[in-house]
């Protein structure tokens, strides 16, 4: 039983190579695009490498990228099949080469449904990621004079400023380190003092954030210590002050601009997969229409095309004893020349 | 005597009709990018208007927007006539418009170079709109609650923080105004009342700056307060402190950005300035290439072709005279004048002696 039959007259086949050609050049520079894509999203990720703890997240600009370049080389070769297959002379040369073909072609692109599936699975990965990213830059902001840390200050304040964020969560966060230096503290200074001797492992803590936490929208000159303390500054109550500081906290502010981009890849990647699935299931069309005319006098005649030529579940049962068969081959192989002696063994007995 | 004439065979002829009309195409082309090199100038300049002082910078993208546009219009024109002068037939229709258009063209490429001067000549102007602009905005920096002002804070704020400047000329103009509104000074301090009173203007001044001030790239916190106080601080000397703050002006970062930016346009506008001077070259060489195989009669002859018909200085003297005339048609002409219809005393020629014949005798 055929799966899915379609008449094809003469016309018809001309027709649909030559739709298909077109479409296969559409989707090479579809291809090229998704490529671009999965190039600038590495970019991105790539920038903000330093508050990221793990690259697991990476796996889809990686995707992108190769199956971009992937499509465009299929696309080419469904180009070439498609103006061959107007010639019947030179169309029989695809013939050993098309089955292994498609089968690549659809893995490949059910890749990028994959891409798009692990964009949203991996969220909780990457927002894990961040948080454990940050937590280690704000810890290490006070050592700008340890070698392979002290870059994390600057990195901090800019990610800061330009995600308009602070703190991983929030800008209590800074209350919970040292982000001052101890080359900068007055250890002679009795507020100093009480401060490392307040808690356990004698670090510096204050209500302080840095200045890179500072909204520039507020009307009032930032204030950036002792927030908590009403007292310390006139006509203040840090319960009600929202435009002090930025509210948002810089894990929350990437996550949400990953997410974004991702969402905005997206469709586009979608259109990559259905334009490419239409081009190969158009292109079995034409493969099999085609080979109906390969032998034949007349080149003109109808011809039927089909994708499976018997059912899914026969055709599958078909692909695994050829498979079987394929595996057999190499261990009887290896089972002939590994045990010469025991069949003769065997026969003895019966004819002893 | 000719200026640089050049013989054109009939292909050479057409051969420069047609690359003309590829150049007059192209030309259209530059048209667009100038008027979006205008447009883009025009959106930069109004992004810090808050920050620039009234002044006449906005004539230079308005002048490029103009400038494009008709060089579009321009262009697209000439691109029709060389398209038409391959054929000598057609050649006649555009005959009589040709010389208008060219000496059109000529003064307009004339207002692209000062377009493209313009560009280059603007430091003055930008530089006193800057020092006024800036100035107005750091005394209003506090004002966050008079409408009309209220958003300068922001902007001063976002405008240091992303050119990595401070102040007008440095850090130091902030010493001497009152960036801290009264609103957030507690009156009864005695420590307030002291500063208020240490000044004649009642300003609060201090030796601090605002956040935006501050230096990424510091490896010690921001220190914004008490700056030049070496004891308020510990491990501190701003006499040596370079990486505290940010130490370049923000007129001289401003300043330096709009001249990097006018002068990429500039460089773009003279470029463009060359090309449609040669477009127009060979617009006049094929137009008096042409009009000289109408004056010999034959299409397919050899012909030359001129910048000008005879040398500067008499075609400056015929032109001069030409606009001469034109201003005289309305005054009555009299004899001195040269006009022959008139009555003037008779000057008849009477032979080779030219001796006036006697009267003859009466009859009685």
């Amino acid at each position: 039983m055929v799966l899915l039959k379609i008449k094809f007259p003469f016309q018809k086949r001309v027709r649909l190579a030559q739709g298909l050609w077109l479409l296969s050049w559409v989707a090479m520079f579809s291809g090229a695009i998704t490529f671009a894509m999965g190039v600038f999203l590495k970019t991105e990720l790539h920038r903000r490498s330093e508050v990221m703890h793990s690259m697991d997240i990476h796996i889809v600009p990686n995707l992108l990228m190769a199956v971009g370049l992937a499509s465009v080389g299929i696309n080419i070769c469904a180009g070439k099949v498609c103006q061959d297959s107007l010639d019947p002379s030179r169309f029989p040369r695809w013939k050993t080469f098309l089955p292994p073909f498609f089968c690549f072609s659809v893995f490949i692109t059910s890749l990028l449904l994959v891409a798009m599936i692990l964009s949203f699975a991996l969220q909780p990965s990457l927002e894990e990621s961040l948080k454990i990213g940050l937590k280690n830059g704000i810890r290490f902001y006070k050592d700008t004079d340890t070698p392979g840390r002290c870059f994390q200050k600057e990195t901090i304040d800019r990610l800061q400023i330009e995600f308009q964020c602070c703190g991983n969560t929030n800008y209590r966060d800074w209350f919970e380190v040292q982000w001052i230096s101890n080359r900068y503290l007055d250890f002679t200074s009795k507020e100093v003092k009480d401060r490392v001797r307040s808690n356990v492992d004698g670090r510096y803590l204050l209500d302080g954030v840095p200045f890179s936490c500072c909204n520039p929208a507020s009307p009032r000159p930032c204030i950036q210590y002792s927030l908590l303390d009403n007292s310390a500054h006139y006509n203040y109550e840090y319960q009600s002050e929202e435009l002090n500081l930025y509210n948002r906290g810089c894990r929350q502010a990437l996550v949400n601009y990953y997410m974004g981009l991702m969402n905005t890849i997206g469709p586009c990647v979608l259109f990559d997969f259905l334009l490419q699935m239409t081009i190969l299931v158009s292109l079995r069309y034409l493969q099999t229409a085609m080979e109906g005319v390969i032998g034949q006098e007349n080149v003109e005649i109808e011809t039927e095309g089909y994708i499976l030529e018997k059912g899914v579940k026969e055709t599958l049962l078909e692909t695994k004893e050829k498979m079987k068969k394929i595996l057999q081959f190499a261990q009887v192989g290896d089972a002939s020349a590994v045990t010469p002696d025991t069949q003769p063994d065997a026969e003895k007995p019966a004819t002893a | 005597m000719a200026v640089l004439p050049i013989k054109f065979t009939k292909t050479k002829r057409d051969k420069l009709a047609q690359v003309l009309w590829v150049l007059n195409w192209i030309s259209v082309v530059t048209g667009i990018i100038l008027f979006s090199l205008g447009i883009f100038l025009k959106v930069e300049i109004n992004k810090r208007q808050d920050l620039m002082a009234e002044s006449q910078l906005q004539s230079v993208p308005n002048m490029l927007i103009a400038v494009g546009l008709i060089a579009c219009v321009i262009n697209f024109l000439g691109g029709k006539i060389c398209y038409d002068c391959v054929d000598t037939n057609k050649f006649l229709r555009w005959k009589l418009v040709m010389l208008p258009y060219i000496i059109c063209t000529f003064f307009f490429t004339l207002s692209v170079l000062v377009g493209a001067l313009m560009c280059y000549s603007m430091h003055g102007q930008l530089e006193e709109a800057l020092t006024l602009g800036l100035r107005d905005a750091m005394r209003y920096y506090k004002d966050t609650d008079t409408p009309g002002r209220c958003f300068l804070k922001r902007t001063v704020d976002q405008l240091q923080i992303q050119f990595q400047c401070c102040g007008n000329e440095g850090y130091r103009d902030w010493f001497q105004i009152q960036w801290v509104s009264n609103r957030y000074l507690d009156m009864s301090q005695r420590e307030v009342v002291d500063r208020l009173r240490s000044n004649v203007e009642g300003k609060y001044l201090m030796d601090g700056v605002p956040f935006s001030c501050c230096n990424v790239n510091s490896p010690r916190p921001c220190i914004q307060y008490q700056i030049t106080n070496n004891s308020a601080h510990f491990n501190y000397d701003f006499h040596t402190e370079e990486l505290n703050l940010w130490m370049k002006g923000c007129r001289q970062a401003l300043r330096d950005y709009y001249t990097n930016i006018m002068h990429s346009v500039g460089l773009t506008v003279l470029i463009i300035w060359l090309f449609e001077l040669s477009v127009l070259t060979g617009v006049r060489y094929l137009q008096t290439s042409l009009e000289n195989v109408l004056r010999q009669g034959d299409p397919e002859c050899e012909s030359d072709g001129w910048l000008l018909e005879n040398s500067f200085v008499e075609t400056a003297r015929s032109n001069f005279n030409i606009i001469k005339h034109l201003g005289k048609f309305n005054q009555i002409n009299i004899s001195s004048n040269g006009d022959p219809n008139i009555d003037k005393p008779p000057t008849a020629h009477y032979g080779p002696d030219n001796v006036p014949p006697k009267p003859l005798p009466m009859a009685s």
